[in-house]
């Protein structure tokens, strides 16, 4: 009896040991004994088309800072910020991490950020290798919490070939919401599967198309809704009404993931909403595709996305990790890398660097349009409780789209739950 | 020493006469204190096993979320004192409300479906009758199956457009509902999916509860002629009611539980007609930024869940018989 109670003690303090021992490897300060730095990075934009450009930013960065070791962590967009919230809140956070626009006040205001100024001192870093608004997009109370690390915007894709198919010019840059709704019913085929337009109804291209329309989402001061206006009805008519029309319904898309980029992959999409991070993914689409600037109504308006490299503030290696986000987001290798492999585009200064862009023979031809998308932006409106506000909206013209409301209904309530998230 | 500590500890082998056995014993040894605290430590070294993971990954975890509970926190920042804010926020909100009530719901159309088809496929299995055993272990596969891929699975049979489901109801001519894209068969079609998959569970539990009823019973009760139906639900049912009790229990606090299939199916969608609680739960810490206020959902829900529990415990002294 007495030797199987020590006996089962003894197994009990071995498993609880080992239970330990493995919970304090996580706790790795990430210095090998040689003096190698292992650098954790997070990110969302990589995967799953340019993880082999990302290995090759990493590789050059390595190859110049033989003590640090790159590891990358990806994740897709949906899941990302859920993950590095929880690690953060955890104490696990990753040495660095790429955010958004949107999310980049979050962060910085909560005190996560590490403040880059401080790492740089000391260095040869130049300011002035990046645009300058860029940069500034990513300060907080006078503090550089981040470096713009790539930028992107939403074009319309149209499929050449379905156009020239069905005997109809290809859109150009003076198109507006009557040219495209035309050219969409008359390529519609739904015998055949073809949709002529897909544009998703939710909260982004609503403020977006809002602002084509003339309208406004939140009055000059931000304290209350502006969109349940004449303008409004009109933008949210405008992405509501191609629902069952010239684009499959909800129910037709059954919640397949990527319906719409298999969709136009696949031939049966003559114009598609989305923005240039698709490129590389339909370069080898066996049709003519390219693109436009987005047809507007009483004015243009594209939507820009900005990514930036951020490093946590309580990551064992600051230098290392400020070498790493210098060197990701203005190397000569990282905006040549991007250029080449149409990975959105570098925030940098050098114009004769960014002309690489126009003279990349892969698909799109009509490359000019990004750069023309950018001289008339539309910029999301943000709030303290962002996530709540673009559920809400998304909700309400999904309701509308689904019929379950009129367009005026949906609007009155999604101002009306919208207006509450702001008081 | 050992055989005798073994004897006074060794479960009943069939469980049923627990009540009338000293499931308490004591030790037998009135001697020295010490002796009595040797004991003490024995089985609280037993206990350890089971004591430090339940300490580990409940007890402290439901102190932190209490904790929580008062603060509010976004996860990223330092966490802030509200008191009691976040309990008095929530009840005000109409989504809580709605989530509770999208919950009941979820449970009305479950509970019912799942006791029905477990409770015949028991029936059905209890008789003598070839290829038996296969088929228990058939019916019980969904059971030990990740809830992710029942989810994507039911997902696929649903699908309105593409589903193998309207696709049957298209051959007889008739246009099959919107299921989980519609707000009004959302619900139902989380319901299908989650009685399907727990289908095997209340089977396995009923089963053992058939079985355990002696044939003597029934033979007596033919003697005094009682038959098919006389015989079910006088005798089976009643000698059942402990089973069906545990079920019951448990198919309860699960449902009000629901979440992997409301998340991978709908996320709460369309329209939010499937927001159950602990979906809400769930968007409140990870979507909303709200960490404070969904541990005190999880608190509303658990002192909801204790309250149901306890009314249910009470309850069945007027129909739980234990014979």
């Amino acid at each position: 009896m007495k030797r199987t109670t020590k006996a089962a003690a003894a197994l009990l303090t071995a498993v609880l040991a080992t239970a330990c021992a493995q919970g304090s490897a996580t706790r790795d300060t990430g210095t090998a004994p040689d003096g190698k730095v292992t650098l954790r990075y997070f990110t969302f934009s990589a995967a799953p088309d340019h993880v082999a450009d990302l290995d090759t930013i990493v590789a050059a960065f390595e190859k110049e800072n033989p003590k640090i070791d790159v590891v990358v962590e990806t994740a897709p967009y949906a899941d990302y910020f859920t993950k590095l919230q929880t690690s953060i809140a955890g104490n696990t956070a990753p040495d660095t991490f790429e955010l958004n626009y949107e999310n980049f006040v979050t962060y910085a205001s909560a005190g996560s950020l590490l403040d880059l100024g401080t790492a740089a001192a000391g260095d040869d870093y130049q300011p002035s290798v990046y645009a300058a608004e860029s940069l500034k997009a990513f300060t907080h109370g006078g503090k550089q919490f981040a470096l713009p690390a790539s930028f992107s915007t939403v074009v319309l894709f149209y499929n050449k070939s379905l156009f020239d198919a069905a005997g109809l010019p290809a859109p150009t840059a003076d198109w507006t919401w009557a040219e495209e709704k035309a050219a969409a019913a008359k390529l519609t085929d739904k015998k055949k599967g073809v949709y002529g337009d897909f544009q998703p109804v939710q909260f982004f291209e609503f403020y977006k198309t809002l602002k084509q329309a003339g309208g406004e989402f939140l009055t000059a001061d931000g304290k209350k809704t502006a969109f349940n206006s004449p303008e409004g009805v009109k933008a949210a008519t405008w992405l509501v009404d191609k629902v069952g029309n010239t684009m499959p319904t909800e129910a037709e898309i059954g919640g397949t993931a990527d319906y719409d980029t298999n969709l136009f992959k696949s031939g049966k999409l003559a114009m598609w909403h989305n923005g240039i991070w698709q490129f590389a993914g339909m370069a080898d689409a066996p049709f003519e595709w390219d693109v436009v600037v987005e047809p507007g109504d009483q004015t243009k308006a594209s939507a820009v996305f900005h990514n930036a490299i951020a490093a946590s503030a309580t990551t064992k290696h600051p230098a290392e990790a400020w070498a790493w986000s210098r060197f990701l987001t203005s190397s000569q290798t990282a905006a040549t890398t991007r250029i080449k492999a149409s990975w959105e585009l570098p925030p940098i200064s050098d114009q004769a660097t960014l002309a690489g862009y126009l003279d990349n023979t892969a698909k799109p031809a009509n490359r000019q349009a990004v750069f023309d998308s950018l001289k008339s932006i539309a910029l999301p409106p943000v709030i303290a409780r962002q996530q709540e506000m673009q559920d809400a909206m998304t909700e309400e013209l999904s309701n509308a789209a689904a019929g379950r409301k009129s367009v005026q209904q949906a609007l009155t309530d999604a101002a009306a739950t919208i207006d509450g998230l702001l008081g | 020493m050992t055989g005798a500590k073994t004897a006074e500890v060794s479960a009943n082998p069939t469980g049923k006469a627990a009540s009338s056995a000293p499931a308490h014993a004591r030790p037998r040894a009135v001697g020295p204190r010490r002796s009595r605290l040797r004991y003490a430590g024995t089985v609280a070294l037993f206990l350890l096993p089971s004591a430090i993971p339940l300490t580990l990954f409940t007890l402290i975890p439901m102190a932190g979320s209490l904790w929580t509970s008062l603060h509010e926190w976004n996860l990223i920042t330092p966490m802030r004192w509200v008191g009691l804010d976040n309990y008095v926020e929530l009840l005000g909100e109409d989504r809580t409300l709605a989530a509770f009530g999208h919950t009941l719901y979820f449970i009305a159309g479950y509970l019912p479906l799942v006791y029905a088809g477990g409770f015949g496929l028991a029936l059905l299995l209890n008789r003598a009758m070839r290829g038996r055993n296969v088929l228990r272990a058939i019916y019980f596969l969904p059971v030990v199956t990740s809830w992710v891929v029942v989810a994507l699975m039911w997902k696929w049979l649903l699908n309105p457009a593409s589903g193998v489901v309207n696709w049957l109801i298209g051959l007889v001519g008739l246009e099959g509902p919107g299921w989980w894209t519609d707000p009004n068969w959302a619900m139902p079609s989380i319901i299908l999916a989650s009685a399907w998959k727990d289908l095997g569970f209340v089977m396995i539990i009923l089963l053992a509860g058939l079985q355990a009823i002696p044939q003597e019973y029934r033979d007596a009760a033919r003697v005094d002629g009682a038959t098919g139906f006389k015989s079910f639900r006088y005798i089976t049912l009643p000698l059942l009611s402990p089973s069906t009790f545990f079920v019951v229990v448990i198919s309860l606090i699960n449902g009000f539980q629901v979440f992997d299939q409301v998340h991978v199916m709908t996320g709460g969608g369309p329209a939010g007609a499937t927001t159950v609680v602990v979906e809400q739960i769930y968007d409140l810490t990870f979507r909303y930024g709200r960490a404070g206020a969904a541990s005190a959902l999880s608190w509303l829900l658990f002192a909801v869940i204790l309250i149901v529990t306890l009314i249910q415990i009470r309850a069945q002294r007027r129909w739980v018989n234990y014979g």
